[in-house]
């Protein structure tokens, strides 16, 4: 059967993925920041995840004001790197796991959360970069990767409890998958940021901290915190915390806390990274 | 039954709702046709040929060319889709937000620096004048 074996939360800053890019993680800018992702790399080589369900937010890239979805989940074989303005990030494409994708899209549904499936979409690095810092830069994405992007852009995006909840039902949809898989369960974005308007730059490290403690022990207590608590304490888009929801809600009520970073600044954020194990 | 929103009152923040996205709908639709490298080369060559094909109000085309991100937020745009905007012009998402508060990239960048833009008097409108 398949199983859930961990879960990892990690901000998705898209100057740390130009960063990689264009050769400049020994800078003294950014080595502190990538100095963080050290222990999760030899981590995560010797786990060997088979399938990722990544969680991440577009941000408008592959979804204009065409069409919004709350929840979308990435059913096809291979995602293509978005160009977000500057051209694609150089990074390989993306290989999909359509059926445990199609098998969760159809659990989760009949357990009553309404998902939209996307059968072709470009991804951009709400989920490229994640990868990034947890892989480096291989020849191909070393396992599979089943995007689920969560509408963070037009207000209101889902609450944190509904995030919560929706990670235990994927936990039960991956839990009944037969074939015999290691998933992992990524959650992305945040931590505080604001990237728009005269408060710009707002970073609140009081919040962002008391979240990573509260993600271990006291997640059902986290879930609960109202929409404006994020945009008033964490900034307008400090709300992308939520998508960490879905990983937690998909691991035990008890886990282990393998790997804790916190960084400010990158660019305009702070970073936020841990890595959860089941207990 | 108007939309209730208990965002107002946070200072210098724009919550792009439904009513902003209606608002802005053709200044977004616009900013992401910059996602294909032909029409950025279009828009660079003429910008106001190009918006002129958009059905976006004057205003709004007027804070496009003079790159008034503030502007644009207020009457509609959203700072994802405005990203494209400025990644068109070879420009960092820092350089953007910096513009929005009045302050210089450089001095942005070292309030970011040493720690970011605190929380303390910036929840609500009038706590510190900051209203």
């Amino acid at each position: 059967m398949a199983r859930i074996t961990a879960g990892v939360a990690t901000s998705h800053v898209p100057a740390i993925g130009a960063a990689i890019d264009l050769g400049k993680t020994a800078e003294s800018y950014w080595a502190p920041v990538f100095a963080g992702y050290d222990f999760s790399k030899q981590w995560i080589a010797e786990q060997k995840p088979d399938v990722i369900f990544l969680v991440y937010n577009d941000h408008a890239s592959a979804f204009s004001l065409d069409l919004v979805p709350t929840f979308a989940i990435g059913c096809a074989d291979e995602f293509q790197p978005a160009d977000e303005g500057w051209g694609p990030r150089p990074v390989p494409a993306v290989q999909g796991h359509p059926e445990l994708a199609s098998h969760i899209a159809q659990s989760v549904i009949q357990d009553n959360f309404d998902l939209t499936v996307v059968n072709t979409m470009d991804v951009d690095h709400g989920l490229t970069v994640p990868l990034s810092l947890m892989f480096g830069q291989p020849e191909a994405w070393p396992c599979r990767v089943i995007p689920f992007a969560v509408n963070v852009v037009l207000y209101p995006p889902p609450s944190g409890r509904r995030c919560f909840e929706l990670g235990q039902a994927l936990r039960r949809a991956i839990d009944t998958f037969d074939e015999d898989l290691n998933v992992q369960v990524w959650g992305t974005g945040g931590m505080s940021h604001q990237l728009q308007g005269p408060r710009a730059g707002l970073i609140n490290q009081e919040f962002d901290q008391s979240f990573l403690e509260r993600l271990v022990d006291d997640a059902e207590g986290l879930s609960r915190i109202p929409h404006i608590d994020y945009v008033r304490e964490a900034g307008s888009e400090g709300i992308e915390l939520v998508m960490w929801l879905i990983m937690r809600g998909a691991l035990n009520e008890r886990v282990n806390e393998l790997h804790r970073f916190y960084h400010v600044p990158a660019s305009n954020t702070a970073v936020g990274h841990v890595i959860l194990e089941n207990s | 039954m108007a939309l209730n929103k208990p965002y107002t009152d946070i200072p210098g923040t724009t919550i792009f709702d439904a009513d902003m996205s209606r608002k802005g709908f053709h200044l977004n639709q616009f900013c992401m046709s910059l996602m294909k490298a032909e029409n950025r080369e279009r828009f660079k060559a003429d910008e106001r040929a190009y918006l002129d094909e958009w059905r976006m109000t004057e205003d709004q085309k007027q804070a496009v060319l003079e790159r008034d991100y503030n502007r644009m937020i207020s009457l509609g745009g959203n700072i994802y889709f405005l990203a494209k905007i400025f990644s068109s012009d070879g420009l960092s998402f820092q350089f953007a937000a910096a513009t929005m508060t009045g302050m210089s990239q450089q001095e942005y960048a070292e309030m970011m620096l040493s720690g970011g833009r605190s929380p303390e008097g910036n929840r609500r409108m009038g706590e510190n004048d900051n209203g």
